[in-house]
């Protein structure tokens, strides 16, 4: 049923959706133009692994992972809510953490391993975060939603891999999962439709069923 | 159709798909991040290129000139198009403050230029470079020190009137034994939906295709055709996903238009989106307000006088925060006024935020009616119960169509356990003061024309199209279960689609009438679709039954699919409304109970437990009409603790306009939260007798947190929100 | 953001050397303040070097039985090392009270002392901001500052300090260790890092042009109640209004810095000795000279409070 509200919609104009794709922008060159001669260039050759898949890139020093995400790869499950680290909404995994990425540029990503809401599961085949927010309605307009779920994901491994928070108790003894937890640690994604109490159920039937 | 009679008894009472608790049918493409907003539209083999805007820097004056050289020269740049080059504009219906065009600056921020470049780093390295001579002139920015030169408004059609009166107010609250004369604050809000505008404009030759992230897409291709200067029919807009709106997004912004004239001078399709720390002067709010109370009751707890009185601001030729709406409605009482008044402000155009009046005049009212319950030595609950009333206040021969505040009061206390609820500052946990607060809340239902057409096709798949809009209320989820309930089929077999100005014009996603009015059309182009498939097999449409894909008369039965043929079959319909909001007042109540914890040392509120019991309806989905409330709840508790739009009232601007410094709640502000749903009907609002929650859920909220405060310290702040600084004077003493 | 040029340093001392033959070089770590302010033009470096591969990223003992903390360790990882957790266990609370999981992932030591203020006139570059633009005024004075300093502020600004690690450091006596582009090494008491506005606002530190951090080191475990109270309007995910790094000896002696009042985390020694006679008599000392603005005036009563509240749960 996914499928019935989607295709449709990608049908109706010129300006169709299409798969990502490797998109290696001629502005790369026209950017390196202006370079003030040195040895040094406004643009950099970078290769990473997003999803499983191997990305060459040569991008502009200034583009951020997110825009490289979106803007270049097409890959807009990742969100751009505020630009500047405030909202948690373009939150991918890179090495396994948590970061924003609107916040860190591609260029520093060199050989890195990147996982986004597109390497989490696909509709029809859903990660188990992904499934737990469809049942227990942890979202709304969904526009958060790609960065809640790669936050869930990755707090319940830091919660396994004993990394406090700021409502640990005692910081010498393991860490535990509790509703409170979840909390503080989710707290850099902001969801304005305010799905929280929900997306707290998510994740605790994921953290349960893990165990 | 026309709905002029209450619903009798029709399909959709079935329920067997409609007031189930179905997941969201988009829920797939959301959490894999496969639904696509409207900067995310891309074809490969489009050239696109990036538009960044320009905000004034001014709140107030003329643009002597901008230098646009440097951003011209700068690399990747396609075109610059400033406010001067493309002169006065036409205004859309819905703005006040112009979008673009002309050397007028009238607040902070407006859209003054946007730089075109191949990328969108490019474009906004070369934005920093645009230069602007302005002549400042004085502005208003101070509500407080405008207040006294406000004015009383024309009335605007449609719309109440800025002042009411009933009986003799003030000779009844002169003489009442009981009075309280209180003045409370609300400040500016913003929205701040996640997704920020943002549009893409593609020409293709005199038409205009586009995307954008919109609440109501006719207003928005009208609006900004006019703005345009062209054909409203020459302009294609679509919006099927939209992330947030709360109304920030019911009025066309300046991201469509910039990315239009863009698009024209750079001769591609351009993408335009607003940089959050732009978003808050440059587009709407929730305006402050000014709001005096004054009630004046019996010994026994009735009202007998009460009257409520606001002032806001806006820019020239804005309009009101309609904060008194709810008073006139909410409690009896035989004299009663309300008065609103306007000042002019420099500011941002105020508009539409979330519940618009209700939001912030609860935010008031609420209070005022915890303190003169606690003047009358009475349980608020209790006190609001025995001023119930049934019907229209003002004019007493008009019933409401369904009220069951009283019931929502009642549940709410005993499920809560309100009769733990103990004198002020009485409570206490550890560092912790506890209390409980509850508020009614209340929301009228509007009434908006609403269509849609409906496809039947030989596979007996039924396409819904109508451009009904989802900002996630769940509009894809139960328009679906209204279509697969009318035709008897499995929610498997509908498909939804939305935002899309060639489909049929709907309600538009605002003031809570979307649920309930779209699915109304969609109904009533269901009811078309059944007579042409009756029609069509020469079946009897009285006695015609549609059942598990079938469609049956008599003994005769017939697969829809095989009914639909090779062609297809459609019906298509829009509702309209009759008289029967005027005979009969339609709204929705509920009742907020609220838990808090104010640390004693530093004055913290924190909440503890939330709990929301509403009566609105029918609820279409419990799912998605839960996540509306629970949502709302959370936008309440923002409203109470921590949202302010900070003026700066020396040159006129919000300070904090930016997500770290206007802070919205993050999750561990919000524990798990509760709610409850009357059961109920209401035949008088549509066919489908639901009214709306997802601004209901939000009214009262932050006035339940204020009275939990109150009742947790002793404390009575009036002047939201209710921070730390207002409290720590009062606490008490810890060294 | 203005176009820049980019390399990966190879060692501390070339990306030293880097940085101080190019005036208008910056070092890129985390990049959680720095690129954030470079989007909105505050920061304007044209070249940049990434110091991320530099290998430090190292936590270990010292000689002295103390910490040297690499400058590239995350906050992340910092907050859960064991040791930090054990014998410094402020500073580890301190770190958790910061920012979001996210950006604690990615925010390094060096990068978090080195992080700017968040005054709103700071961040809108519309406004006049004598620490973004040198002599344009401070249009936070008289304006919206319910966020700024009480304390140690001047006629050219009033902005706060917003780390809540350094608050941590600064009461553990951190000393910072960096080479400079000459390749010598210095050791910065904490104390002498950060500076007060005076009229010099845009310069917060005294670190000179290309001198890069490599180490922050912890000297020997001081053990006592060690408690971080961060005070703000929402739960999480924001900078405090007033924040309070405590150790607390058994015998009621301690240290107290705190966070939200000034330019630089704000620490007074002779407010300490008065500790043990309780939060008023301390808080008295500590913010003698404070000059509030009508916004904030309310930090004095929050900082008294939020003090006696630590007291009281250390001594709990």
């Amino acid at each position: 049923m996914q499928s019935l509200i989607q295709l449709e919609i990608s049908r109706r104009d010129l300006l169709i959706s299409s798969a990502a794709t490797v998109a290696v922008s001629g502005v790369a060159a026209e950017a390196a133009a202006q370079s003030p001669g040195n040895a040094m260039t406004y643009t950099t050759k970078i290769s990473f692994t997003i999803n499983g898949e191997i990305r060459d890139l040569d991008v502009d020093n200034r583009v951020t992972l997110l825009d490289v995400l979106r803007e270049h790869l097409h890959l807009t499950g990742t969100k751009k809510g505020c630009d500047h680290g405030q909202c948690g909404a373009c939150t991918v995994l890179v090495a396994g953490r948590r970061i924003n990425s609107c916040l860190t540029l591609a260029v520093m990503h060199e050989g890195e391993q990147i996982t986004t809401i597109e390497g989490l599961g696909e509709p029809g085949n859903l990660h188990p975060m992904q499934a737990a927010f469809v049942k227990h309605d942890g979202f709304q307009c969904g526009y958060c939603t790609p960065g809640q779920i790669c936050s869930s994901v990755a707090v319940l491994e830091e919660i396994k891999a004993d990394i406090p928070s700021h409502v640990t108790g005692d910081l010498t003894t393991q860490v535990q999962l509790t509703p409170g937890e979840i909390r503080e640690r989710m707290s850099g994604n902001i969801c304005r439709c305010g799905a929280y109490s929900n997306i707290v159920d998510a994740i605790t039937e994921v953290a349960g069923t893990k165990t | 159709m026309q709905f002029d009679t209450p619903a009798a008894t029709n399909p959709i009472d079935q329920l067997k798909v409609v007031g189930r608790p179905i997941h969201r049918i988009d829920g797939q493409l959301k959490t894999t991040g496969r639904a696509m907003y409207a900067y995310e539209w891309h074809d490969p083999n489009t050239p696109y290129a990036y538009g960044y805007p320009v905000g004034a820097a001014i709140a107030k004056g003329r643009i002597k000139s901008i230098d646009v050289s440097a951003a011209k020269k700068a690399p990747g740049v396609l075109a610059v198009v400033t406010t001067l080059d493309v002169g006065e504009l036409k205004k859309g219906q819905f703005n006040t403050a112009k979008l673009f065009g002309g050397d007028r600056v009238q607040h902070y921020h407006q859209a003054i230029a946007v730089v075109v470049a191949q990328t969108f780093e490019q474009a906004r390295a070369a934005a920093a470079l645009v230069r602007v001579d302005y002549v400042v002139e004085k502005g208003a920015f101070d509500l407080e020190k405008a207040k006294d030169s406000a004015i009383e408004p024309a009335a605007k059609p449609g719309e109440a009137p800025p002042d009411t009166a009933v009986g003799d107010f003030d000779a009844a609250f002169a003489s009442a034994p009981v009075t309280l004369d209180e003045t409370y604050t609300t400040p500016d809000q913003s929205h701040c939906m996640m997704e920020p505008h943002a549009s893409i404009a593609a020409w293709n030759g005199d038409k205009l295709t586009v995307w954008t992230s919109s609440q109501m897409i006719d207003w928005w291709r009208s609006d900004l055709a006019t703005t345009l200067g062209i054909d409203k029919e020459k302009l294609h807009l679509m919006s099927p996903f939209i992330g947030g709106g709360f109304g920030g997004k019911l009025f066309l912004r300046a991201d469509a238009v910039l990315a239009a004239f863009g698009a024209k001078a750079a001769g591609r399709p351009v993408k335009v989106a607003l940089p959050r720390p732009l978003m808050a002067n440059n587009t709407t709010h929730r305006p402050a307000t000014i709001q005096r109370i004054r009630i004046g009751a019996g010994r026994d707890g009735r009202i007998a006088a009460i009257a409520h009185e606001s002032w806001s601001g806006d820019l020239p030729g804005g309009g009101l925060e309609t904060a008194v709406n709810q008073t006139r409605l909410l409690y009896a009482g035989a004299h009663r006024m309300t008065a609103m008044r306007l000042a002019t402000l420099d500011l941002a155009e105020g508009n539409a935020m979330r519940a618009p009046g209700e939001a912030p005049g609860l935010m008031a009212l609420e209070i005022a009616i915890d303190e003169i319950a606690e003047k009358l030595d009475m349980d608020p609950v209790q006190f609001r119960i025995l001023n119930d009333t049934q019907v229209d206040p003002e004019n007493p021969k008009r019933p409401f169509s369904h009220r069951n505040l009283i019931g929502c009061l009642e549940v709410g206390a005993e499920r809560f356990g309100w009769s733990q609820r103990g004198r002020p500052g009485a409570r206490r946990d550890g560092n912790w003061l506890i209390g409980l607060g509850v508020a009614a809340a209340f929301r009228n239902n509007l009434l908006i024309p609403s269509g849609a057409r409906v496809r039947l096709d030989r596979e007996g798949i039924v396409t819904v199209e109508t451009d009904m809009t989802d900002i996630g209320t769940g509009s894809y989820t139960i328009i679906a279960q209204t279509a697969a309930e009318m035709l008897g089929l499995p929610i498997e077999k509908v498909a939804v689609h939305l935002g899309d100005s060639h489909f049929p014009v709907s309600a538009g996603s605002g003031g809570q009438f979307g649920g309930n009015c779209s699915t109304a059309g969609v109904y009533a182009a269901c009811v078309k679709l059944r007579e042409a498939i009756a029609q069509k097999l020469g079946f009897n449409s009285d006695d015609v039954v549609f059942e598990n894909g079938e469609v049956r008369s008599g003994n005769r039965s017939v697969r829809l699919a095989e009914a639909a043929g090779s062609d297809g079959l459609v019906g298509e319909d829009t509702i309209q409304w009759g008289d029967l909001s005027e005979t009969h007042q339609q709204s929705t109540f509920g009742a907020h109970f609220v838990e808090v914890g104010v640390d004693v040392a530093t004055g913290e509120s924190r909440i503890r437990r939330m709990l929301a019991v509403c009566a609105a309806g029918r609820i279409l989905n419990p799912i998605t009409a839960r996540s509306q409330v629970i949502g709302a709840m959370t936008m309440g508790v923002g409203g109470a603790l921590s949202e302010e739009l900070a003026v700066d009232t020396r040159s006129g601007f919000f300070v904090n306009h930016d997500l770290a410094g206007y802070e919205v709640p993050v999750h561990a502000d919000i524990p798990h939260q509760e709610v409850i749903f009357m059961d109920e009907t209401d035949p008088m609002s549509s066919p489908m007798k639901a009214k709306g929650v997802g601004e209901l859920g939000l009214c009262g909220v932050s006035a339940a947190i204020a009275n939990a405060i109150y009742n947790a310290t002793g404390i009575r702040v009036r002047h939201y929100p209710i921070t730390l600084d207002k409290l720590i004077g009062g606490l008490p003493d810890v060294a | 953001m203005r176009a820049f040029t980019y390399e990966r340093a190879p060692s501390v001392e070339a990306a030293a050397k880097a940085a101080a033959s190019n005036p208008e070089a910056k070092f890129i770590a985390g990049g959680t303040n720095l690129l954030d302010l470079m989007k909105l033009e505050i920061e304007t470096p044209t070249h940049l070097i990434d110091v991320n591969g530099l290998g430090l990223d190292q936590i270990e003992p010292t000689q002295e039985g103390g910490l040297r903390i690499g400058a590239l360790v995350r906050n992340t990882d910092l907050a859960g090392h064991g040791i930090v957790r054990r014998d410094y266990g402020l500073l580890s609370r301190a770190l958790l009270a910061g920012a979001s999981g996210q950006l604690r992932n990615k925010a390094s030591t060096a990068g978090n002392l080195l992080q700017r203020t968040r005054c709103p006139y700071f961040y809108d570059t519309n406004q006049p901001c004598n620490k973004r633009q040198p002599g344009s005024g401070c249009s936070a004075i008289g304006g919206f500052t319910r966020q700024h300093a009480v304390i140690g502020t001047s006629e050219a600004c009033i902005a706060t300090n917003p780390s809540d690690m350094a608050i941590a450091m600064r009461a553990l006596d951190a000393v910072v260790e960096t080479v400079k582009g000459d390749g010598s090494h210095r050791a910065i008491p904490i104390a002498d890092f950060h500076r007060l506005p005076g009229d010099t606002p845009h310069i917060e530190t005294v670190l000179e042009h290309g001198e890069i951090i490599t180490a922050v080191v912890l000297p020997p475990p001081i053990g006592g109640r060690q408690l971080y109270r961060k005070v703000r309007d929402r739960a999480s995910y924001a900078f405090a209004l007033v924040s309070i790094g405590a150790v607390i000896q058994p015998d009621g002696t301690g240290r107290i810095a705190v966070g939200g009042v000034a330019h630089k985390p704000w620490r007074v020694e002779a407010a300490e000795a008065e500790l043990p006679k309780g939060a008023r008599a301390a808080a008295g000392i500590l913010l003698s000279d404070a000059r509030p603005t009508d916004h904030n005036r309310f930090k004095l009563d929050l900082v008294e409070r939020t003090l006696g509240a630590v007291i009281a749960e250390a001594r709990g």
